[in-house]
């Protein structure tokens, strides 16, 4: 099962894994990471589930689309090129050992 | 002195949150969360949605993982239904006779559907769609329906019949208030979702109410007031629901307009009880003057936000900005604010364009933006309403050679 590793808004990394598929936001928050609020569920409604992808990650996890831009354009942390909403990024072999820092302040 | 036990009746969306932020916020006592349905608590939005169409699991519904509870010290208690509470000697009872401490109580109890009393509405074939058993059992008959009723033209009617029309049923929708979603759109907002589903091949019929049902062994049609019968193997119901309010009313709660009263701290009329999310009547958090009933997760969670802060001694007022949103037809309709009141509601972008946003304003001022498909108006809307006030004119708000960004500038209350 690939893995995720995410570095929390206290500096605390916190390293799980799940089948492919699942959201980088539902992995976190189903196991209670600390950080990752997603209010909406995953729907791209809220941006609370800000993260910033490790810079030798971001190849292979892609940009955003236009519509998370503009979540992302809205959020309370500020927007890096490495800004993802994680309910947007599925895990996958292809991502396996990801690292994600946990916006330091959710809607 | 330990902190005291809470019993947080209602294992939902508001009741898991009220009882992660009685942890996030250091109570140590024991949080017991009890809930009637079996399932881990989930996420209701996606049952109209993505469950329905496929592209969801029970398992991805829930709000949190089991072992969640367990690390924070949560009790789980579920498929069980508490029948008694004594706040006096701080107990509670459960259905099955489980004996629980209850020294301060959070009712999260939400609502159940509102189900129609007309002829006929017990003929099998008559669904709901609340919760995950009705969402099983509508995913069950769709394959096999071809012609859909949806009664309700409200959100959860609406998002059904579209996945319903996805699937390439014959989708009716019938609306008894002269537009769709009356109570929360204005109505050039309600017009363009009356063009939308029709435009992908639903029929939508207003002013209308139904009558009857008719059938045998099971609903064949439709009978509305207009005297018409409309043909329909599967007939979803979404009028809209009714707070669960029997503890709240066995207590002796304040119980108005059907809803357990809460002050804005989500205390209710007793100082040991507080309750969040669709159960509660509150003060408008943008007008506090005005009660209102929020049937939202965005709801759920802040007011269980607070009141959770209540319960260990921190005053703090709701003053959440509400938000909301639809997925209907591949269309996205985010909401900001609460638009009850509103004096003028300026369209920005064209309605044709199935890409706009609307604008209600009241005394000079925002309440609310309706977007449809412009995920950056929503946020430049939610991030300038809850800033403080955003003055604006309707003839600003008209401005369209000045992004929304711009215009949405707050004034601290």
């Amino acid at each position: 099962m690939p893995r995720a590793t995410y570095i929390d808004p206290a500096g605390k990394e916190h390293t799980l894994e799940a089948d492919a598929g699942t959201s980088l936001m539902d992995l976190a928050v189903k196991n209670g990471v600390p950080g990752i609020v997603a209010e909406c569920g995953g729907f791209m409604n809220c941006a609370s589930c800000h993260v910033y992808v490790g810079q030798e990650w971001t190849d292979l996890v892609g940009g955003p689309s236009e519509g998370e831009m503009d979540m992302l354009d809205g959020a309370m942390s500020d927007v890096l090129p490495t800004s993802r909403l994680s309910c947007q990024v599925p895990l996958s072999d292809g991502i396996d050992g990801v690292r994600v820092t946990i916006a330091p302040e959710q809607f | 002195m330990t902190a005291p036990a809470v019993l947080v009746v209602g294992a939902c969306q508001a009741g898991v949150q009220l009882a992660a932020s009685l942890r996030e916020g250091g109570h140590d006592g024991r949080v017991v969360l009890v809930g009637a349905e079996p399932h881990l608590p989930y996420q209701r939005p996606p049952l109209s949605k993505a469950y329905l169409s496929g592209e969801a699991t029970p398992e991805s519904l829930a709000l949190r993982g089991r072992s969640w509870y367990d690390a924070q010290g949560i009790e789980l208690v579920l498929g069980e239904r508490v029948v008694e509470v004594d706040l006096d000697a701080a107990h509670a009872r459960t259905d099955v006779g489980r004996e629980l401490p209850c020294e301060r109580l959070a009712l999260t109890t939400g609502a159940r559907v509102r189900r129609l009393t007309v002829p006929g509405a017990d003929l099998p074939g008559v669904l709901y769609l609340r919760d995950l058993a009705h969402a099983d059992s509508l995913a069950a008959a769709l394959p096999g329906a071809q012609r859909v009723v949806v009664v309700g033209g409200g959100f959860i009617g609406l998002e059904a019949a579209a996945v319903s029309r996805a699937k390439g049923k014959d989708v009716t929708v019938v609306e008894f208030a002269d537009r769709l979603m009356a109570r929360a759109v204005a109505p050039v907002v309600s017009e363009f979702y009356r063009g939308a589903h029709e435009a992908r091949g639903s029929r939508v019929l207003l002013g209308r109410g139904v009558v009857g049902l008719e059938g045998d062994d099971r609903v064949r049609g439709v009978v509305l007031d207009d005297g018409t019968t409309l043909p329909a193997d599967l007939v979803l119901v979404g009028v809209g629901v009714h707070p669960r309010v029997e503890l709240a009313e066995r207590l002796g709660l304040t119980v108005e307009q059907g809803a357990v009263r809460v002050d804005e701290h989500a205390q209710t009329s007793d100082p040991r009880v507080v309750a969040a999310g669709d159960v509660a009547l509150l003060p408008n958090p943008q007008a506090p003057e005005v009660l209102v009933r929020l049937e939202s997760v965005q709801n759920a969670v802040d007011q269980a936000k607070t009141a959770a802060a209540t319960l260990l001694g921190r005053v703090e007022p709701y003053r959440a900005l509400p938000w909301f949103w639809s997925d209907q037809a591949g269309i996205k309709l985010q909401i900001a604010g609460l638009s009850y009141g509103w004096q003028q509601a300026v369209v920005r972008g064209r309605p044709e364009d199935e890409s706009f946003t609307v604008l209600y304003l009241r005394d000079g001022h925002l309440l609310a933006v309706d977007a449809v498909n412009r995920p950056a108006d929503y946020m430049a809307a939610r991030r300038g309403l809850s800033r403080g006030r955003v003055v604006l004119s309707p003839e600003a708000a008209a401005d369209e050679s000045r992004p929304l960004k711009e215009l949405l500038v707050p004034v601290p209350v």
